[in-house]
């Protein structure tokens, strides 16, 4: 006989105790999630056919979190990069030294978050699977690392538990869990937020993390809120809006981060790119359009936001964060072909008309993919009824 | 029971407009809760009367007059007697004559009833509607406003202290929708005779 690790003989020994039966049944979904995360089933399919294909969900959404590092990374160190150039007493040297200590101070403030995000999503997808008798699977685990990514840094911990607790009952589990659910579940947290605590997620206080002792919260104003507010450009120039070293949402303020993860997407096939393309191309053409209707000489042309040059629009904002990877999201998106193009179209476009046409919603891009998320079956129904259409036109054809 | 298994509100779904658009508060929760019972209860009680004068062709604007006029007599003492509260309904009160309980109560009971089981069967569905109003004005004015019938319940227990906030979306429709979506799924799920099959 075989040694087992220690590890596995310990699951073992405690497996008997977990079945129908034993003295915690109730708990055999936890059970087995911790006992699949450490070991491969030894169970086998006896009957019918299955897709057989190194890509489960597990897979994918790993790969998603790994398209999501570079961002979180870089978002980290634009935490503390942000608050040593707004805190007149920030300790550490500036220059070059200062990586590691803007790293380090991003990492002390997002950590708690994505805790709390973690802590408390899996919490309530365990009790659910547990009381359906289901299995818990991987579906949290992006969602939980997106929501803490996408709020501002200064967001306190018990709203964000708050809004991953509602993201994760109302959006999620009470539609029925992971893949039935018709919005985006991290960004219907963030929708949460905005409209609980409008005072937490808007405004020129919120942007930026205060040092551990320091008095009062620090302004500093988001490209958008800048716009929101009247300016004719944001104060940013376009080269540090690529970078992304402007205030923001923690970790969607780097178009380089975001397109790197991009890339990551679209090379293992994790995301449609024809979603991409469609909500970049859909806001490219709407902030053309309104620049032309800027110089037309329309009447309301005085806005200073229908001037803005539409490539501006894709830099700011969660504009590419959410194309890459809130508006790719499998579940939520149109499925058919034709149907994503039209979804990305329509998403982009709607965020930009939201941006300019309504400046109490600073913010285009959130409302706009929730928009599109309710509207997504229906845009797949219209398609497959007219290939069906066309189909059943061209069958009479031929048989004539 | 109209309170439970056939409750207006989350079984029937009728009167949906009225629990969203008045409960963000529960003072007048209770009041429009207290005047659509008055309504349907006597509107049942009148039609349960004349329900073997009134011709069938003409039943439903026989049944309008009544309710409306029964409507706008609850408005004016509202007005009388409660004006702050009335000013915080504004139009839900008329509104009431639109009400799918009254009518669905009319029609579906009251015109084929006796006058005793008639206006029973409006407190029973007046309770069930007052139920689902109170659960909600509750919870939407405790979080979103933290008072409770106006007393500031949060400011005393000292929780403003600790950075608590009140939550804006409770104030809003939307957060009363989903509300009662909660309650209909603790109801649906603590009653399978409710699940479809």
């Amino acid at each position: 006989m075989s040694r087992r690790p220690l590890l596995r003989r310990g699951f073992d020994r405690l497996k008997p105790q977990f079945r129908p039966g034993g003295r915690f049944a109730w708990l055999q979904s936890t059970f087995e999630a911790f006992e699949t995360f450490a070991y491969t089933p030894a169970t086998v399919t006896r009957q019918g056919a299955h897709v057989r294909d190194a890509v489960d969900m597990k897979r994918s959404m790993f790969t998603v979190v790994t398209a999501l590092m570079p961002a979180l990374l870089f978002g980290m160190w634009n935490i503390g990069y942000q608050t040593s150039l707004h805190s007149a007493d920030w300790p550490y040297a500036a220059g070059a030294a200062s990586f590691w200590p803007c790293m380090w101070f991003g990492l002390v403030r997002l950590m708690p978050m994505i805790a709390v995000s973690y802590g408390v999503g899996l919490a309530i997808e365990f009790a659910f699977a547990q009381v359906r008798r289901h299995e818990v699977n991987e579906g949290y685990l992006v969602t939980g690392l997106l929501i803490p990514m996408i709020v501002p840094v200064t967001t306190p911990l018990w709203q964000l538990a708050l809004a991953v607790a509602f993201a994760v009952i109302i959006a999620k589990e009470a539609f029925g869990g992971t893949g039935m659910n018709f919005i985006n579940p991290a960004l219907a947290a963030r929708a949460f937020l905005f409209f609980a605590y409008p005072a937490r997620m808007s405004g020129d206080g919120v942007w930026i993390a205060r040092r551990m002792w320091g008095a009062d919260a620090i302004a500093g104003a988001t490209p958008l809120g800048e716009m929101a507010s009247g300016a004719a450009r944001p104060s940013a120039s376009l080269l540090e809006l690529l970078a992304g070293t402007v205030p923001g949402s923690t970790c969607e303020t780097s178009a380089v981060a975001i397109l790197a993860g991009a890339a990551l997407l679209l090379l293992t096939g994790v995301a449609s790119w024809r979603i991409m393309a469609g909500v970049v191309l859909g806001g490219s053409l709407t902030g053309l359009l309104f620049n032309l209707l800027a110089l037309s000489g329309a009447p309301f042309s005085a806005s200073a936001y229908l001037h803005l040059p539409f490539y501006y629009h894709l830099l700011t904002g969660g504009f590419l964060f959410g194309a890459v990877f809130m508006a790719t999201d499998p579940v939520t998106a149109a499925q058919t072909r034709t149907g994503r193009w039209i979804y990305g179209l329509l998403t982009g476009a709607f965020a930009i008309v939201l941006r300019v046409c309504n400046p109490a919603y600073p913010e285009g891009m959130m409302l706009s993919i929730l928009l599109m998320n309710c509207f997504a079956p229906l845009i797949d129904h219209c398609v497959v009824e007219c290939n069906v259409r066309r189909r059943a036109r061209r069958g009479k054809e031929v048989s004539q | 029971m109209p309170w439970s298994r056939q409750n207006p509100v989350t079984v029937q779904v009728l009167g949906v407009c009225s629990c969203l658009a008045v409960t963000a508060q529960l003072k007048p929760a209770v009041v429009m809760a207290a005047s659509v019972t008055a309504v349907v209860m006597l509107s049942n009680l009148v039609i349960s009367l004349l329900r073997h004068t009134i011709p069938p062709r003409i039943r439903i604007i026989v049944q309008l007059v009544v309710v409306a006029t029964l409507v706008v007599v609850t408005d004016q003492l509202l007005k009388a007697y409660a004006y702050d509260v009335s000013r915080q309904l504004s139009v839900y009160v008329g509104l009431i004559i639109t009400n799918c309980i009254v009518m669905g109560r009319l029609e579906a009971f009251a015109m084929t009833h006796g006058p005793w089981e008639s206006l029973l069967d409006g407190l029973g569905n007046g309770l069930g509607y007052a139920f689902i109003l109170v659960v909600l004005g509750v919870v939407r004015e405790l979080f979103g406003s933290g008072t409770l019938w106006g007393f500031p319940v949060a400011e005393r227990l000292g929780l403003y202290r600790l950075g608590y906030e009140n939550n804006g979306l409770f104030v809003m429709a939307p957060m009363a929708l989903i509300l009662m979506g909660l309650v209909i799924w603790l109801q649906r799920n603590s009653d399978s005779g409710l699940q479809e099959k």
